[in-house]
């Protein structure tokens, strides 16, 4: 089944680092988060690529990537927000926040946004009640005490991030 | 074989018991009626304690211990009933309920379940402390097959390990975590969408009805069944099956492995056609009645008309044309029994050595080609020590379609470490299981393995001491293979000659180096010196004579080894003796109460159907084949069958000889009666009446009994283990077997005397040869006699498919397997499709200079460039209606894996 994900350039990025790898046993793991820092997910066809540079069967690689929550089969946006819906962050308004931030990025569920820079992701708390409500935007920048106001700041930061990135490529 | 277990002190349940050292203890537990539960425990695969019921307090450690993980050790103190113990899988079983809907009612596996049966020990009456529920999650209907209903899910991973472990599919893994685990295919893809071979092994193995055999739901509840063991006929690997029949339907209703013989299918394997292919046996096309061609129609008649035409018909035509003018077809899908029958109603009865049966299709040039060489024609070594090799060459033979459960122990042995070199024009599954893979070109097999045998002598990689102590003739070998050097190799196969060397370098290095083949070796002109030039790299290097060495032939059909054993033969009588050696005919014309038995050998198969043509051939008498379909050059055979005087026919099915019959007996199949078969490693197995004959059908052995006593021979068998009794009498290598020693695990040949263990492995120290040594013998390279030119520039190969079973008069009749693989596909490589501008599933026509058939294209790089793969599955495409009747002059087999044929677009 051809799709446009086979002549995507990360096939050949991640393969360059696959043929790097002098025992490829138990390697897996590591392939797969290389290979998810590359596309930003897994979908089947790159599970399905990495279990053939691997040798190993698909139900494996298929296993491996569903046990891990690290691991996603579903787009997320370039920067996923995870939003604590813990009991701490609940009752000081983790709700509220996740009411504002679904109005502002208008997106529903853990979808990317329109423009693929955000995703919304609820989790059960990132153990640091006593700053609640908490907020975690990407693997580490984290923040405590969040007021709706303040999360509006913390998007506005990352955009204009990504706007200055983007006239740097067009200069 | 066993290797040396030290056996130790332990204390169970305060009591002292010898046990063996290193072992499972649950194992252990069980085999010596301890009362242990457990869910996710099954002998043929890696233990993993995930279910926890087999839980003992083992002193010295803190927690419980899963007994099945658990390895027997010295001074190791258990308890296996303590309240602690109990209380333990009291709770554990409780929250499997409470993961698991109450709807035994409805469920197929109600009467069968293990967790059913633990629920109604720990809780009796009423709720589990949990009380039961349903996950909600949609069936798997898509298989054929297989049915999953993950909402029955116990999560004890047998179905993800028999299939990663025994099958060697691996098509299900453990996904997700916690309570949300579950065994699925890739991306939860439906079962019929992934690649499951449809082994039906998880269904076997799974102890409750998540994964449950399709075809049999809604057909029996189990305590309705009636268990029987036998053999399965479908390959030579035998694989011992437990077959369960509604007696009150006369039905079978389901297969699965018996547990009893893990050397032969590993206590749970099956594949596609030994599980599920049993549906023909009620198939309302079965000959339930004897048929009598009668004004020009087969009509039926009453057995007694039936057989006496018969009879007198034979007795008219050995009257006027001599006894030499009636041939028999012996069958290699009847059991050992019937065969020696039919060939002693051949030999004693009407006086002709002119029988032959299938074998002389497939493994004739095996029986020649070994015989020669070590000094007997069957498989040197078991389907199981393939598993002490160090490298496997495999060539002409295509296992996992073919053989599957043996193709899946090969996958094992290459898991285990062995190094597999594949030598086949075809891109066969197991080349990607490969560490190289050498694409010959078709027929130039002696020119390769001479080629990988001069690089062996030249790199001094063969055994001097070996040679020197136990074998004859090496220097007449050595110096033919001299001018095989790997340049001229190349240029005759195609395969680099790097790769010829590296061949040699990696079957010449190994400690235990096993060769297998089967049919792609056999099945040409020059097939006897295929097989001679497996032998001498075998003898070159000592592989021979240990376990994970020999040269192995798989072989066809269930029985070609005990349908050859048996004398289905015309140049030997029972156990290869020879009907042209005089003292031999004594000892029969003896034990058979007859004078002046026929000193001469009789005609082959293909020389019997040109024997008709020339008006020499009478009568033909076919038991259980379909020479129409399965002989080469078929418009050629039914030629034959239309000239022939009498053409009796015994099967189970009308199939295209049959419609040309004058008399057709309608037989009883492999379920429906008693008997032995002999599988590919010389394993003599039982295979035992599951359901009675259908119809007025009889076992063909009371059908030959009752010929024999209308043509004046008395017959008086009433049972076949009789007819056993008197096989070992006049069989030497047989002399050993009984039924009542075949009862469990059967006996391989040979086996010469009522204490003989039987024989695992051929030649070991010596030879079969008078002087012990095994001969090697020079072959030389010849091409083909039919080679692809300007007219017909393809090469055409014909072959098995997984779902199908020779010329598709059973498998043909199972509708699943035939709703899988309904029609003939002619696989042609990408690059000549595009070529004859062809696109999957576009008809072509093929064409030979002997005749054209019409099918289905399928695209595939199996196929190499200029070769088309056809298998001869199809009546309605029958490829050998192409195939070329030249034969080897030595074993009479015909080349079918060489012709010349055209392709055009229809």
């Amino acid at each position: 089944m051809p799709t446009i994900l086979e002549a995507d350039s990360g096939f050949k990025e991640l393969d360059k680092y696959i043929d790097g790898i002098k025992e490829k046993k138990g390697m897996l793991i590591g392939v797969l988060h290389k290979a998810q820092e590359i596309f930003g997910y897994l979908p089947v066809e790159v599970q399905s690529h990495v279990a053939e540079k691997l040798h190993v069967p698909e139900s494996t690689v298929y296993g491996v990537v569903t046990f891990y929550s690290f691991f996603t089969m579903k787009p997320r946006g370039k920067y996923p927000i995870k939003l604590c819906m813990g009991t701490a962050c609940y009752v000081k308004g983790g709700s509220k926040l996740l009411e504002t931030l679904r109005e502002e990025l208008e997106v529903k569920g853990d979808e990317p946004t329109k423009n693929g820079l955000f995703s919304i992701h609820e989790v059960r708390c990132l153990g640091a009640c006593s700053m609640a409500p908490v907020v975690l935007v990407g693997d580490n920048d984290f923040h405590g005490h969040v007021t709706p106001h303040k999360l509006l700041q913390i998007l506005d930061s990352y955009r204009q991030k990504e706007g200055k990135r983007n006239e740097n490529k067009k200069s | 074989m066993l290797p040396n277990v030290n056996m130790v002190k332990i204390d169970i349940d305060g009591k002292a018991y010898m046990a063996p050292e290193g072992k499972n203890l649950l194992e252990f537990l069980l085999k010596n009626g301890f009362d242990i539960p457990h869910l996710c425990y099954h002998p043929s695969v890696e233990s993993i304690g995930a279910c926890r019921m087999c839980v003992v307090e083992v002193e010295g450690a803190r927690n419980l211990q899963t007994s099945c993980t658990t390895v027997i050790r010295k001074e190791l103190k258990i308890k296996t009933h303590t309240n602690r113990v109990e209380k333990s899988r009291k709770m554990n079983l409780s929250l499997m309920l409470s993961e698991h809907p109450n709807e035994c009612m409805t469920c197929d596996m109600n009467g069968n379940c293990d967790l059913q049966d633990l629920a109604y020990k720990y809780f009796p009456s009423g709720e589990p402390t949990f009380g039961y529920s349903k996950r909600g999650i949609d069936l798997d209907d898509s298989s054929e097959f297989i049915l999953r209903d993950l909402n029955k899910c116990i999560q004890c991973q047998l179905c993800v390990r028999v299939c990663n472990e025994v099958q060697g599919m691996s098509i299900y893994s453990m996904t997700n975590r916690g309570y949300k685990e579950l065994p699925a295919t890739p991306y939860e893809l439906p079962l019929a969408e992934t690649d499951c071979v449809n082994c039906g092994q998880c269904a076997t193995i799974c102890p409750v009805g998540a994964i449950t055999e399709k075809p049999s739901i809604g057909k029996a509840r189990w305590w309705e069944t009636k268990k029987t063991k036998t053999t399965c006929a479908y390959c030579g690997v035998g694989c011992q099956l437990d077959v369960y029949a509604d007696p009150k339907k006369n039905e079978i209703v389901r297969v699965t492995a018996s547990e009893e013989n893990p050397e032969v299918n590993d206590g749970v394997a099956t594949c596609v056609k030994g599980k599920f292919g049993y549906e023909f046996v009620n198939h309302p096309d079965r000959l339930t009645n004897p048929l009598l061609r009668k004004k020009g129609k087969l009509v039926p008649v009453e057995w007694d008309e039936a057989l006496d035409y018969t009879t007198k018909k034979m007795l008219d035509i050995k009257e006027k044309y001599g006894p030499n003018s009636i041939a028999f077809l012996s069958s290699a899908r009847c059991t050992n029994e019937e065969n020696y029958l039919l060939q002693k109603i051949a030999r004693a009865v009407i006086g002709t050595n002119n029988v032959d049966h299938c074998a002389r299709l497939c493994h004739a040039s095996t029986v020649a080609g070994l015989a020669r060489t070590f000094g007997s024609g069957a498989m040197t070594n078991n389907l199981l020590d393939i598993l002490d090799s160090n490298v496997i060459l495999l060539t002409g033979s295509n296992p996992t379609e073919n053989h599957p459960v043996y193709g899946s122990r090969i996958k094992r042995a290459v898991r285990n470490g062995a190094k597999l070199v594949v030598a086949d024009p075809r891109r066969i599954e197991l080349v990607d299981y490969s560490v190289l893979w050498l694409r010959h070109l078709p027929g130039t097999d002696v020119a390769l393995f001479n080629g990988i045998l001069n690089v062996i002598i030249k790199e001094g990689l063969y055994d001097e001491e070996f040679v020197k102590n136990q074998t004859n003739s090496f220097e007449e070998v050595k110096s033919t293979v001299e001018k095989y050097t790997p340049e001229y190799v190349s240029r005759v196969t195609q395969v680099p000659a790097e790769d010829i060397v590296k061949a040699a370098k990696i079957y010449g290095g190994a400690t235990n180096a096993v060769i297998i083949y089967a049919m792609g070796i056999t099945q040409h002109v020059s097939g006897t010196n295929n097989v001679i030039s497996l032998a001498n790299l075998a003898m070159a290097t000592g592989n021979i004579g240990r376990p994970g060495t020999g040269v192995n032939p798989l072989r066809g059909q269930g029985n070609v080894q005990g349908a050859c054993d048996l004398g289905a033969l015309p140049n030997v009588y029972t156990g290869y003796q020879k009907v042209t050696d005089e003292a031999i005919q004594r000892k029969f014309q003896k034990a058979w109460n007859v004078e002046n038995l026929s000193p001469t050998n009789g005609l082959t198969v293909v020389e019997m159907m040109n024997a008709i043509i020339d008006g020499k051939i009478k009568a033909l008498f076919v038991m259980g084949e379909n020479p129409r379909m399965s002989d080469p050059d078929a418009l050629h055979v039914e030629k034959a069958l239309k000239k022939v005087e009498l053409l009796v026919s015994m099967d189970i099915f009308p199939n295209d000889t049959n419609k040309f019959a004058h008399v057709v007996l309608a037989a009883a199949s492999q379920y429906e009666k008693d008997g032995t078969i002999t599988n590919t490693e010389r394993r003599i197995q039982r295979v035992r009446q599951v359901i009675n004959p259908i119809g007025n059908s009889k076992p063909d052995w009371i059908i030959l009994q009752e010929i024999s006593n209308r043509l004046g021979y008395n017959m008086n068998y009433s049972h076949p283990s009789e007819i056993m009794s008197e096989i070992a009498t006049v069989t030497p290598i047989y002399s050993g077997i009984s039924y009542e020693r075949l009862e469990h695990t059967g006996l391989q040949w040979p086996c010469r005397s009522q204490e003989d263990p039987g024989t695992p492995i051929l030649h070991a120290g010596k030879f079969a040869h008078i002087d012990g040594k095994g001969k090697f013998v020079p072959v030389e390279f010849a091409e083909p006699p039919e080679l692809p030119d300007d007219e017909y520039p393809f090469y055409l190969s014909t072959g098995r498919i997984l779902y199908h079973y020779h010329t598709g008069t059973m498998t043909r009749r199972v509708k699943e397997i035939n709703d899988i693989s309904p029609e003939v596909e002619i696989e042609i490589n990408p690059s000549d499709a595009e070529k004859l501008e062809v696109k999957s599933g576009d008809i072509v026509k093929v064409t030979s200079r002997r005749g054209s058939i019409s099918g289905k294209v399928k695209i595939t790089r199996r196929s190499m460039e200029r070769m088309v793969f056809i298998p001869f599955h199809y009546s309605e495409a029958a490829v050998n209606e192409l195939t070329l009747a030249v034969l080897d002059p030595i074993s009479k087999i015909p080349s079918f894996k060489v012709a010349a044929v055209k392709i055009e677009k229809v």
